[in-house]
């Protein structure tokens, strides 16, 4: 008979306690009840489940997190964190992972996901506390065309932004500038963002 | 507010003075950064909403926040501050928009100033997530099964169906970089709405609008069925019933027409 070979993990509990000392989450009153899993409306679309994250960052797996497809995709709906008996702020986590994954200069899994989000702080920065919608979805359209042209994506993003203007829905000029500009240049650079 | 949601604002705008209710704009208000600021950087996602409560509490009135996701960022804010400080940042309420405008009194002034009921209007109420969840947050007791959508439209007499994906997630946060996957998410939303015997939406959120308005002619060519899902604002039907004449105006602006579905039911 041929048993399969088991890889053992060796347990570290410097994440864990990293978590804790950071965001105040304990990972460790985790009992694999996988209830958040269990409601999660993205799991299509992960590598690891949403129970499997607190597993791993429990055995201290960083890599393999930060690597992880999983912590980019995850929608922030806050299902998990609502539905665990544990308390445990699952969407925190992966928020936290996130973060983690950019400092530590990971190989994101999801750059697309990763420049979205950047590109919408730096549209609110540079417009002084106000998103451009507008400016937004054209940076960001040309960096997706730059990684893979796309022409019918092109022309579908064209048509919706037609309609959109046709029915006054989109603003063509900059937001306006606020007053607390300065104070918003001074919270983005405290955050280091 | 000032751009896609432009029908929202102005819908609000349109519905408040008819319930004898005034809305100031909170001054000098700033972006909240939304699920960028928590997904990068926790530090910002709590600075960026606490600026607009430290603005909010020089105004010294309660706060009504018409979008779901800044709603839940200013009271993750408020609460960041609690347990720093021990002390509340702000000594009024901070409401969503649907859950103030439920209240009693205005369901009561409501029920007394409608002129169009809409009469065999068969929806479902979508509520999305961040309104309701976390409970620890929002200070939400029916997170799971929320209610107000369903009073209000039986107040404006129309016919609110039950269904289970009422808190489900439409995605908002991954719209630009993965539309893919907000199509798979919205797309499960539709087919349960009509599973349900519905014909159009309510919704109280701007993202939770675009997202199941502006996606509807793709999915449909994806799907290789048409969809006609129509989906309201709850303070456009306000207005269609109370007969605010702007309504047609307002719903003009939405991708998918609701005007077919309502003139099908003798409502415009
Ligand atoms: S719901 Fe909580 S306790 Fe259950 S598996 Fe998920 S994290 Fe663990
Ligand atoms: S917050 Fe993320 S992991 Fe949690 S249920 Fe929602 S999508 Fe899934």
């Amino acid at each position: 008979m041929n048993i399969p070979q088991m890889q053992p993990l060796m347990p570290a509990t410097h994440l864990a306690s990293r978590l804790a000392e950071t965001t105040a989450i304990s990972v460790s009153a985790c009992y694999q009840c996988k209830k958040c899993s269990a409601g999660c409306p993205l799991t299509f679309a992960m590598d690891l489940l949403p129970d499997q994250v607190i597993r791993l960052a429990l055995l201290g797996q960083m890599e393999r997190l930060l690597g992880s497809r999983t912590i980019w995709v995850c929608a922030s709906c806050v299902t998990c964190t609502t539905r665990c008996p544990n308390g445990i702020d699952i969407a925190g986590v992966m928020d936290w992972l996130k973060e983690e994954a950019l400092k530590q200069k990971a190989a994101v899994d999801q750059p697309e996901v990763a420049t979205a989000h950047r590109f919408f702080l730096e549209s609110i920065r540079k417009a002084g506390g106000r998103l451009s919608e507008m400016a937004l979805m054209q940076r960001f359209l040309i960096y997706k065309l730059r990684r893979q042209p796309n022409l019918k994506e092109l022309l579908d993003n064209a048509k919706l932004g037609l309609a959109l203007f046709k029915r006054r829905r989109l603003r063509l000029g900059r937001p306006p500038v606020i007053k607390g500009k300065g104070e918003i240049q001074s919270i983005f650079q405290r955050a280091g963002v | 507010m000032e751009g896609t949601a432009a029908d929202y604002a102005a819908s609000i705008a349109g519905v408040s003075p008819l319930l004898d209710l005034e809305l100031a704009e909170l001054e000098d208000w700033s972006c909240c950064g939304a699920s960028a600021a928590h997904s990068l950087s926790h530090r910002l996602s709590y600075e960026l909403p606490a600026r607009n409560l430290g603005l909010a509490k020089k105004a010294g009135l309660d706060v009504v926040v018409p979008c779901a996701l800044c709603f839940n960022r200013l009271k993750a804010a408020e609460k960041e501050a609690e347990k720093e400080t021990g002390q509340t940042p702000l000594d009024k309420k901070i409401w969503d928009l649907l859950d103030f405008l439920t209240q009693p009194s205005f369901l009561q002034t409501l029920a007394k100033k409608v002129r169009r009921p809409l009469k065999g209007l068969k929806a479902v109420g979508y509520y999305g997530c961040l309104a309701s969840r976390p409970p620890a947050i929002t200070d939400k007791l029916d997170y799971e099964n929320p209610q107000n959508m369903e009073k209000l439209l039986t107040v404006l007499q129309a016919e609110p169906l039950d269904w289970s994906y009422k808190t489900d997630c439409c995605g908002a946060g991954l719209t630009l970089a993965r539309p893919d996957l907000v199509d798979t998410l919205v797309r499960r939303l539709y087919d349960r709405a009509l599973a349900a015997g519905a014909e159009c939406f309510v919704v109280s959120c701007q993202m939770c609008q675009a997202n199941l308005d502006m996606s509807q002619e793709r999915i449909s060519k994806q799907a290789g069925k048409k969809y006609y899902l129509p989906v309201f604002y709850f303070t456009e039907l306000m207005g269609l019933a109370m007969g605010h004449t702007d309504t047609a105006k307002w719903l003009s602006r939405h991708l998918v027409d609701p005007r077919p579905l309502l003139q099908k039911r003798g409502l415009l």
